[in-house]
């Protein structure tokens, strides 16, 4: 088979992207998904707070998902289901394999990635203690729930205040469980501001920053775990352990982009972010391969992946092999990276998301190129688990831009 | 039913010798306290196939070792068992391990198992990333490396093709004997044999008292292991040890058959049978200790914890052989390292004692001593993943997306014999990669659910009082 444009992933990042080469002239365009419902991780986000920024009012995941599977349907989208991609190789071949197609091959023009993240495990922390039933990442509890209609337990802790994590108290505790605590192991939440205020606060769950698990109990099922403060370099203090008792530990601890197929090509990855360098058309180092969504880079906002996939999906459909000219985008101080690594002259005005280090209140998020402020904005607050952007012209860049965010503007 | 010979303990020793029994025209039963085979050590050890130069000449250790080792290529090509001939180094750093490097020389000499010092650089030739910091390294070929669970599993469906009766769930708690015949009482059932093989690793020193065989005491020794991401650059070929000190052996470094690094174990003496926890003290020594090796091994690139229980015996030897004072009644006990790389040798043996003992030597002529495993499709060629695929749609369907493992490959892991998620992750390998299940462990449960016609909130992780889920949602009932 050929495509103009092949997406990876039918959650929204790859659906923006397929919507976007469609309008923007790619013929035939084909996305693959190794699931049988398209919409990515939103069909088991039941929950409401997606599309404020796009659609000005708050739609569930199935909602905001249904939105554009319907635009893509209406654009003529070909969809692939049940078919997951093995590899692709350095000629653009996509080998896939699917109960309907058997191991089929398609020859792309343009790839646009958007696989999605998975969830760090717990034994990516090294968790120390038992190895029992009832400790689960936080995803794989709320696909138990909103999709499966089961629950993991009663007597809930969560480890890592990261947004599924915080989702899950509140789902948890409306299912009935008893959600005793949230632990944090960095002094600031992982998550949306309000996420917590409407997670936690509002069901008068205890967040614990600056904790951590030390030691799970349990032979068979979780019994409990061993919680305990830590210092500032993060080192659990003995004096402060204290045993709690649960059924259930769920981890929100952080989230990897999806990314076999990238390493597959050798494609530059950002080890910051765990995603691809690209540019500021979401190209990655192999040219005509595009990346976006969560494989690019970890979101918690589903407005700005449609945004970010619809760069790439244009981009794809208008794919042409050319040298274009660089100049780099740095991290400086407060922030932890940016994206897209490389900006592309072409007259077009761009959008930097980047991350800060730690929480900063009242400062300044500032773009500087040659040493001259091009774009900043005063923020009430800026804190890791939400992602900050500023939008540059392109006329105001004459050489590599860094991002800083300051306490003042100088 | 009278059974010829009744083995106790379904770990690798216990499954090994009942492989080698089934070749026999006898009736064995293999029982196991647990739910699954693969329950003890013989599922959390380092995998190593041990070159046999480190145990004291004349040791059953030494014996069964270097002979073990040279069973073990061919005993796993007939069992379809993941196994690398990949060859270790024990790696120096100063000139006190330098003379212990000698001295293991001088061990293998006497054991019959070739050596070679190399230098520093040599070693570096052979495995790259070790640091530079390493002066000199023992070098020994015949070592390799296979998987411990496999080999067990392997074996005993192996024995069980040929007529073995496995019990599971089936504790073995008290052990008569009447009329040249023992009763035991195994979980909900009594069994009825003629000779016992105690095989009972960390619980063997119990078996042994109840049937009024010798006594000792089997103490626990703990080790932790961390497993890493096969995507982590730092790797080695070969099985790294460090010199052993006077505190011991040391952590070991290795890739397993499936391609990840293994790094562990620690040591540590305790005294709960049942404790397999691991510790932030025990996890940081395993860590830096490899690191020493591997200056480039990332901690961010861990993919799992796990520990393990040696069988510590009070002589420092296997404790192999008939019962002086319990008749028909033979010791497999305080098999600790190299218990893996002595299996093939240590079940032939215990065979031919079982002989002497007048288990009829008669051939079973419908035996084999062939096991097919799963065929795993993620390392098939693509003309044979498209047969596969034509001969079963479930191959079409990848479930664990780590490792590429199919919902065919998941239905025959479940039709061998696995019951819960454990089960399955240890004959399929899905849950082992990097997400370690999250993606995978619903799914999994779904096909178990429904293969075994189950409630899915029945499922269990590993076994008994290990559900998964504690019950539908309110929308849900
Ligand atoms: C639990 C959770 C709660 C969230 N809550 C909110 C919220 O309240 N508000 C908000 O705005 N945002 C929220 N987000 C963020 C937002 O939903 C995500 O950022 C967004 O879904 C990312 O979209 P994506 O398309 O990049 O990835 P996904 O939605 O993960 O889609 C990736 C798709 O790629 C497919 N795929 C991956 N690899 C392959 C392969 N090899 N072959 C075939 N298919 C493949 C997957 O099956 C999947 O369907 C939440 C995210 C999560 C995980
Ligand atoms: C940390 C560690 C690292 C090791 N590394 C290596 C290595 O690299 N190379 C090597 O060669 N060896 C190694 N070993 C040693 C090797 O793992 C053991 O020698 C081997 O697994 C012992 O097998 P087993 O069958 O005797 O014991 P086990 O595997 O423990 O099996 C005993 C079985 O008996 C069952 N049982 C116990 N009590 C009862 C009862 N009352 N009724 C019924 N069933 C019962 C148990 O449930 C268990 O399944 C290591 C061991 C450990 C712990």
């Amino acid at each position: 088979m050929k495509a103009d444009v092949a997406v990876i992933g039918a959650g929204p990042a790859g659906l923006a992207a397929a919507i976007a080469a469609k309008e923007n002239g790619a013929k035939r365009v084909v996305v693959l998904d190794r699931e049988a419902y398209k919409g990515g991780i939103l069909p088991q986000c039941i929950h409401n707070g997606f599309g404020l920024h796009i659609f000005g009012e708050e739609l569930t995941g199935p909602e905001y998902a249904a939105r554009y599977i319907d635009m893509a349907d209406n654009a003529g989208v070909t969809f692939m289901m049940e078919t997951m991609v093995l590899s692709i190789d350095e000629h653009k071949v996509i080998t896939a394999v699917g109960k309907d197609v058997g191991i089929t091959t398609i020859e792309a023009k343009a790839i646009v990635l958007a696989m999605g993240c998975r969830e760090r495990s717990s034994g990516a922390l090294m968790l120390p203690g038992d190895r029992p039933a009832g400790v689960m990442s936080a995803g794989t509890a709320q696909r138990f729930v909103n999709m499966e209609g089961y629950m993991p337990g009663k007597d809930v802790v969560i480890l890592g205040s990261g947004d599924i994590g915080l989702i899950m108290a509140r789902r948890m505790t409306l299912e009935g469980a008893n959600v005793k605590m949230v632990l944090e192991l960095m002094p600031y939440s992982g998550g949306l501001t309000r996420n917590i205020v409407q997670c936690l606060d509002d069901f008068d769950i205890p967040l614990k920053l600056s904790h951590t698990v030390v030691k799970m109990h349990g032979k068979q099922r979780l019994t409990g775990v061993t919680i305990a403060k830590v210092d500032e370099n993060l080192n659990p203090i003995e004096s402060t352990s204290e045993f709690v008792s649960c059924d259930t530990l769920l981890l929100s601890v952080g989230l990897i982009p999806e990314n076999e197929l990238a390493m597959g090509l050798n494609i530059q990855m950002d080890s910051v972010t765990g995603g691809a360098v690209v540019d500021s058309d979401m190209q990655t180092s192999m040219d005509g391969v595009f990346a976006c969504g969560n494989a690019l880079q970890v979101h918690d906002l589903v407005d700005f992946v449609t945004e970010e996939a619809s760069r790439a999906g244009k981009a794809a459909a208008q794919y042409k092999k050319i040298a274009k000219l660089f100049v780099n985008t740095i991290a400086g101080s407060g922030v932890r990276y940016v994206v897209p690594q490389k900006l592309v002259r072409d007259g077009i005005d761009k959008t930097l998301f980047f991350r800060a280090t730690k929480v900063t209140r009242g400062w300044y998020t500032i773009a500087r190129c040659r040493g001259k402020i091009i774009a900043s904005r005063k923020r009430v607050m800026c804190a890791p688990g939400e992602m900050e952007n500023l939008v540059i012209k392109d006329a105001d860049i004459s050489g590599g831009v860094t991002v800083t965010i300051e306490e003042t503007k100088t | 039913m009278i059974y010829d010979a009744a083995i106790i303990g379904a770990g690798v020793i216990g499954s090994m010798i009942a492989r080698e029994l089934s070749m026999l025209d006898i009736r064995v039963c293999l029982i196991e306290a647990k739910d699954d085979v693969a329950s003890g050590a013989s599922r959390a050890n380092s995998g190593i196939v041990h070159a046999g130069y480190d145990a004291k000449p004349g040791s059953f250790k030494a014996k069964f070792n270097v002979l073990g080792c040279a069973m073990m290529k061919q005993t796993t090509d007939e069992l379809g068992v993941p196994f690398e001939n990949c060859g270790s180094l024990v790696v120096a750093f100063n000139k006190q391990d330098e003379l212990a490097l000698a001295e293991l020389k001088r061990r293998g000499d006497a054991n019959g198992v070739p050596t070679q010092i190399l230098t520093g650089a040599q070693a570096r030739e052979i495995d790259p990333m070790l640091s530079e910091k390493i002066t000199s390294a023992l070098y020994a070929k015949s070592a390799g490396i296979v998987c411990p669970f496999s080999l067990t599993i392997a074996a005993s469906e192996n024995a069980i093709a040929n007529g073995v009766k496995l019990y599971l769930n089936s504790e073995v708690t008290d052990i008569a004997r009447k009329d040249g015949v023992y009763e035991i009482a195994a979980g909900e059932r009594d069994i009825s044999a003629r000779i016992i093989v105690n095989a009972a690793g960390l619980y063997s020193d119990e078996i042994s008292k109840m049937a009024g065989a010798e006594q000792f005491i089997i103490k626990p020794r703990k080790g932790e292991y961390i497993v890493f991401d096969k995507e982590m650059k730092a790797r080695t070929n070969n099985v790294i040890f460090r010199a052993p000190t006077k505190l011991g052996k040391g952590v070991l470094l290795a890739p397993t058959v499936y391609r990840n690094m293994l790094a562990g174990p620690t040591a540590q003496n305790i005294e709960d049978k049942q404790d397999k926890a691991t510790s932030p003290d025990g996890l940081k020594k395993v860590l830096n200790s490899v690191i020493e090796y591997v200056p480039s091994i990332e901690r961010g690139k861990a993919i799992t914890v796990f520990a393990g229980l040696r069988a510590k015996s009070p002589t420092h030897d296997f404790i192999i052989g008939a019962s002086q004072s319990a008749d028909n009644f033979v010791n497999v006990a305080g098999i600790e390292s190299p218990g893996l790389s002595s299996a093939p040798a240590i079940a032939q043996h215990v065979k031919d004692l079982l002989v002497s003992l007048g288990l009829s030597d008669k051939k079973d002529p419908s035996a084999t001593r062939k096991r097919e495993p799963i065929e795993v499709f993620a390392n098939a060629t693509l003309e044979r993943k498209k047969q596969m695929i034509a001969s079963d749609k479930n191959y079409a369907n990848i479930v664990c997306r780590c490792e590429y493992v199919t919902e065919a490959e998941i239905i025959e892991s479940i039709r061998r014999g696995a019951r819960t998620v454990d089960g399955v992750k240890f004959r399929a390998a899905a849950g082992t990669g990097r997400c370690h299940g999250g993606f995978c462990m619903p799914r999994v449960m779904d096909i178990l659910a429904r293969e075994l016609s189950k409630d899915y909130s029945e499922i269990q992780k590993s076994g008994k009082g290990s559900r998964v889920l504690t019950g539908k949602t309110k929308e849900a009932l």
